[in-house]
């Protein structure tokens, strides 16, 4: 029956990779740039919380932790929007990447010097629990993980189709030009994405760091996020999770049935293997240019 | 007072002069007509008009008060609504989606009750998608309201911008060239919504234009430009007999290079 531990295992991975994913897509769509800060933020946004909440740090009631951190993310990718990224506005996008990878070199050295090196676990309520079934036994914060990103997935798909907010951000990552002339104020609507991606970096961050131990490296996921968005179709909200799940899925099955350390190159085979089948990905929203 | 006012208004790119010194007013309920040959700065004034450029010297006034001072995100609420040459819309949605976002401005609700989909939200949601039904209505879009736009014909995307301009139910309405790539028919079909869109919706008409049979068909008045500058206004008639205008558009006698042709 490992399996089930396996299936449940690779979907909580997943989830988190696809969260991560979710952050790269948001980004994209609405604005053309790739933050590949985009796993530091949802490293920062781990550490914060558990800044707050470890009874070795802080020591504050965990929700009140976990509603500081997504805001101050939040206020932090608005911030970095409105006073960075604006200004590059019309600069290649070469630029924005060496900007979002330096910027994630910077938050990787503060959160060390912040909160040290060494790995450490959110203590959180839904990490250290096990379910038994019978002869299954899964960890509570794998089940918590695939709930809560349901839950999330649920509020923002509501968020993208009733909200005007969500309206007007899907409005003016199709066009912007046509969006500013239905009163929507792009520019700021831009800063409320990199907002939005802070917090769903945020919420990515605490449920990973509730399931293992979290260091200021652990950053680096977001390569394998973003190839997970890039599997799952650059530009497709949906297919920015599907990617993150299928990763999640692959790493523990590769862990079990192949030689030992072939699991970290499954994310980048499927990568490859895809770039070369389908370029534009799974759920990809295919769009040629009419010149 | 007019509707909408240009003083003076001047515009450079580095050494050019787009727009050199031109002023005139569009009274409301009129539909008022700009021509020119290519590169006379229509497009231009329209572009000043919706603030995405800022005029260099002059002034333009909506309702007597300045817009200058406005972001461009700002103007659909004042009552300015418009269509550009090349058609721009939502290419993943379909045509009820488009309009509906048209009515962005008028939408008066916070994210809670949007994301509870509250009574009142939803009576709004019904104020809105009926003013929508309205404008498909009268624009004879029914057979494509589910469509998405990235699979319809030239001549529909062309109605549904449009569609859309109107929805957001504005005082004016700026056309950038309504019926360019558009057949014999489907610019009848446009000179009798702008007919409409004046007597039935009220709404005054500024338009950019080259085809000169739908400019005379609707317009009230025609102002013509070459090289930046107004060179004639008046009623269509007057504007196409003006010598001045013949000669922008022909050239000045045979010496000259051959003019573009309308």
């Amino acid at each position: 029956m490992d399996i089930v531990q396996l299936i449940v295992s690779g979907l909580a991975n997943g989830c988190v990779y696809g969260l991560i994913a979710l952050g790269f897509v948001l980004i994209y769509k609405a604005t053309e740039a790739v933050n590949f800060a985009q796993g530091d933020f949802m490293m920062l946004g781990a550490f914060i919380t558990l800044g707050f909440t470890n009874a070795d740090h802080m020591d504050l009631p965990f929700w009140l932790s976990v509603t500081m951190a997504i805001a101050i993310m939040g206020v932090l990718g608005y911030l970095l929007d409105f006073l960075v990224l604006r200004r590059m506005f019309g600069q290649s996008q070469v630029a924005v990447v060496i900007l979002t990878i330096a910027l994630g070199f910077v938050i990787r050295f503060i959160a060390g010097a912040i909160w040290g090196h060494e790995p450490q676990s959110l203590e959180s309520p839904i990490s250290g629990i096990e379910l038994r079934f019978g002869g299954i036994v899964l960890g509570m914060d794998e089940v918590w993980i695939i709930i809560i990103t349901l839950v999330l997935t649920g509020l923002l798909y509501l968020f993208f189709a009733r909200a005007k907010l969500g309206i007007a951000m899907q409005a003016s990552s199709q066009n912007q030009l046509a969006a500013y002339y239905m009163g929507i104020p792009v520019k700021r609507i831009h800063s409320m994405i990199w907002a939005l991606s802070g917090i769903v970096a945020t919420i990515a961050g605490i449920l990973f760091a509730s399931k293992g131990s979290i260091d200021p490296s652990a950053g680096l996921l977001g390569i394998k996020a973003f190839a997970a968005a890039v599997i799952g179709g650059f530009g497709s909200l949906p297919g920015a999770l599907l990617g993150g799940l299928i990763v999640g899925l692959v790493e523990p099955f590769a862990a079990r049935y192949m030689p030992a350390g072939y699991s970290q190159i499954f994310p980048y085979l499927i990568l490859i293997v895809m770039l070369v089948v389908r370029p534009h990905g799974i759920l990809s929203q295919i769009q040629t240019k009419k010149v | 007072m007019s509707l909408l006012e240009l003083k003076n208004v001047t515009l450079r790119f580095g050494g050019l002069v787009a727009v050199n010194d031109v002023s005139f007013n569009v009274e409301e309920g009129e539909v008022f007509a700009l021509v020119g040959p290519n590169g006379a700065g229509k497009s231009t004034i329209f572009n000043m008009i919706s603030r995405f450029y800022k005029p260099a010297e002059g002034e333009i006034l909506f309702v007597g008060k300045t817009i200058l001072e406005r972001e461009p995100h700002d103007i659909p609420r004042l009552g300015i609504a418009r269509t550009f040459q090349n058609i721009e819309l939502f290419e993943q949605a379909s045509v009820l989606q488009n309009l509906l976002v048209g009515r962005h401005s008028h939408r008066r609700s916070n994210f809670l009750t949007d994301m509870l989909f509250t009574p009142g939200v939803r009576e709004q949601e019904r104020v809105h998608r009926e003013a929508v039904e309205h404008v498909i209505d009268f624009l004879d879009l029914q057979p494509y309201r589910e469509k998405l736009i990235a699979g319809l014909p030239y001549g529909v995307r062309k109605v549904v911008e449009m569609g859309r301009a109107l929805a957001i139910q504005p005082k004016l309405l700026l056309l950038d060239e309504p019926a360019s790539g558009l057949s014999v028919e489907e610019t009848q079909d446009v000179a009798f919504w702008i007919e409409d869109i004046k007597k039935v919706m009220g709404v005054t008409v500024l338009m950019v234009e080259h085809d000169m049979h739908l400019v005379s068909a609707v317009s009230d008045r025609v102002m013509a430009l070459a090289d930046g500058r107004m060179i004639a206004i008046g009623s269509p008639q007057e504007v196409q007999s003006d010598p001045a205008v013949i000669e922008a558009y022909l050239g000045a006698d045979d010496t000259t290079d051959e003019g573009e042709a309308a």
